[in-house]
């Protein structure tokens, strides 16, 4: 039996790459059924290697199960499933195919036993998203996915090397748990970072995946950033630094996002931010607080595709993105709103959402390890989420001014799909022991106290509070901010045009002048020994004589004197 | 909502003067009503003045104003136009 389990992941990935053949109705309940196959295939996987291959000198383990790994590939599969029903009407082939070798990549790395299948689900999870992004069509998805390929590959090189480094220092490619320490470590670690979203390089994400199509936003929300979170899970729990890393990316997501007019951006930053969570949870190390890293991943991918079905639904039936564009949206689109509203309620942690019974556990987490700064921290940043996401995304899309737009809702795939979601983050909430008997550790944690409860609705309700006081601050403006991309985007840029203006002066001046020389000595050649040079005119035979009579007179001379 | 632009349509009932006005009395309402539920919960505080009350309620308010002035004042150096980078 043991042998028999097909891998979940590449059965997705082969889905993907068989979707182009099929049309109609095989496509959709193709599209629908594989994800499902795939899931139920996770839970086949018993604990331990499965498959075992020797490689080289190493062995390789492609597929291997725990509770942390079935935790990451359900989720997977099942957000295949729920991205291919909102896009399935609307999606494009390629996209959607593209999207399930993405996400059968993802199952594939929470399935790897070892740093090699990884690092090889690794890269193609980086090809199979480029090209949901590209998939968008437009000469902007173009660009991003262009610029989001090439900080991705220079995360896998980055990896790669540090995977190499550590191998040679401990002679085994197995995936256990690392202490950032030696030069493939640090790698290894800076690497995972990469796709996580963290600092310096945060940008790319802001700036890839608001460019998908309605649909692919929604896959891409789902996998890179949470597979980075698995990763770090299970490579580097405890590592100091990932505290500082995630509480960095908390409040870079929520900053960003206040300042944010488009609001598919906005939403990208509060992944960031959203992960920044779960790496301090990392960070902080304990098994109650991998717990709650591992259930915010898994609450986090369901309400932020929700989230973006919503936006989505909104871009679909309006072609609009910016929030100077939109408003009032609540008249004509109720279903629309009531699920972003549920997704807004649900990622600011609202009692009797999905949000509350995950990210709490981290915050107790550093209660109970006596982190007094990161507690207050993540505390405001609590506060923070509300602000940037749970009021400002449905206030600005939904309410505020009237745009005088009335589409309906979008059709009707879209909105099962987002009444699914919308159902499954209260689901979570009112009956959080479902999640938690998969979580990795048993938890012994009770999230519905009258303390708790009171506490939270106190930071959030405030928090809208502060959000309504300071609207005129929030007023939203044709802008965005800068980021690090900016080195790369307008000064890589300038530096480039500079440095094809300086070689174009060195071709003009150097290997112009060398040309000229060449030119003058070939002229002056030609001159002398062209059909009109000196020397190759035609001489009279007189002319010849008298130089020979010369000649003898002179020998004569010579020769008498 | 009141600056809501002319439109030939009546006004939606969720965003008529009198509705908002309502609106504000039951959140101000409701704001003090959690603040007065936590006379029901027994503390438990880990760090001292979490412990007291309403402690979430002015934490959350003072908080979010610093971020939203945190942000205003980083938006004066870093924003630019939204074409900006496709100049």
């Amino acid at each position: 039996m043991t042998n028999e389990v097909l891998p979940p992941g590449l059965v997705l990935v082969l889905a993907g790459l068989v979707l182009p053949f099929l049309r109609g109705q095989a496509r959709s309940l193709w599209l629908l059924a594989t994800p499902l196959v795939a899931l139920v295939l996770v839970w086949m996987v018993p604990d331990g290697p499965v498959l075992s291959i020797g490689f080289l000198d190493y062995t390789v383990v492609p597929l291997q199960g725990d509770a942390l790994a079935r935790l990451f590939a359900t989720i997977f599969s099942f957000m295949a499933f729920g991205g291919a029903l909102f896009g399935l009407h609307q999606s494009r082939t390629v996209e959607l195919a593209a999207a399930y070798v993405y996400a059968g990549s993802a199952v594939g790395v929470a399935m790897a036993g070892d740093l090699l299948t990884v690092f090889v689900f690794w890269e193609i999870m980086a090809i199979g998203s480029t090209l949901v992004v590209w998939a968008a069509g437009t000469d902007t998805a173009y660009r991003s996915s262009m610029r989001y390929l090439a900080v991705h590959l220079l995360g896998g090189v980055i990896l790669m090397i540090g995977i190499i480094a550590h191998v040679g220092d401990t002679g085994s490619l197995g995936f256990a748990a690392m202490t950032p320490g030696t030069v493939g470590t640090w790698m290894i670690l800076a690497g995972f970072l990469v796709n996580a979203g963290a600092p310096p390089l945060s940008a790319w994400l802001p700036d890839a995946y608001p460019e998908g199509s309605p649909g692919g936003t929604v896959f891409l929300s789902a996998f890179t950033t949470k597979t980075a979170v698995y990763v770090l899970i299970r490579g580097f729990p405890g590592a100091e630094i990932l505290i500082f890393v995630g509480l960095y990316m908390v409040f870079y997501g929520i900053i960003y996002a206040l300042l944010e007019n488009d609001m598919r951006r906005i939403l990208a930053y509060s992944i960031v931010n959203q992960v920044g969570f779960m790496v301090t949870g990392i960070g902080i190390g304990t098994e109650m607080a991998l717990n709650g890293a591992a259930a915010h991943a898994f609450t986090h991918i369901i309400y932020k595709a929700l989230l973006l079905m919503s936006a989505g639904s909104v871009l679909y039936m309006t072609g609009r993105r910016k929030c100077s564009d939109l408003g009032g949206l609540f008249q004509s689109m109720p279903l629309t709103t009531i699920c972003g509203a549920i997704g807004a309620l649900a990622i600011s942690s609202f009692p009797l959402t999905s949000g509350f019974i995950s990210k709490s556990m981290i915050n107790q987490a550093a209660a109970d390890q006596h982190m007094m700064i990161a507690w207050f921290l993540l505390t405001a940043a609590s506060a923070g989420v509300f602000l940037h996401a749970g009021i400002k995304y449905p206030w600005f899309v939904f309410f505020q001014k009237d745009s005088g737009l009335r589409p309906p809702d979008p059709p009707m795939n879209m909105r099962i799909a987002m009444v699914l979601f919308a159902f499954l983050c209260v689901a979570l909430g009112i009956w959080p022991e479902t999640l938690y008997a998969i979580l990795p550790f048993p938890v012994d944690y009770v999230p519905y106290t009258m303390l708790h409860v009171v506490q939270m609705l106190q930071l959030l309700l405030f928090s809208g509070l502060a959000f309504f006081l300071l609207l005129p601050m929030m007023k939203r403006t044709l802008t965005i901010t800068l980021d690090v991309d900016w080195f790369y985007r307008a000064f890589g840029k300038q530096v480039g045009h500079a440095l094809v203006l300086f070689f174009s002066g060195v071709n003009r001046e150097v290997i112009g002048g060398a040309r000229h020389r060449i030119a003058d000595v070939a002229a002056w050649l030609f001159r002398h020994y062209g059909p009109q040079g000196v020397m190759a005119r035609t001489w009279p035979a007189s002319s010849m004589v008298l130089w020979v009579l010369l000649v003898l007179v002179a020998y004569l001379l010579v020769y008498f004197v | 909502m009141s600056k809501t632009p002319q439109t030939p349509r009546p006004k939606h009932w969720l965003v008529r003067p009198e509705t908002i006005r309502i609106l504000w009395a039951g959140g101000i309402a409701v704001l003090a009503l959690t603040v007065a539920a936590e006379l029901l919960a027994s503390p438990h505080p880990y760090f001292g003045i979490d412990g007291t009350l309403g402690f979430n309620a002015w934490y959350g308010l003072v908080t979010c104003t610093a971020m939203v002035i945190v942000a205003k004042g980083l938006g004066v150096f870093l924003k630019r136009e939204d074409t900006y980078h496709d100049e």
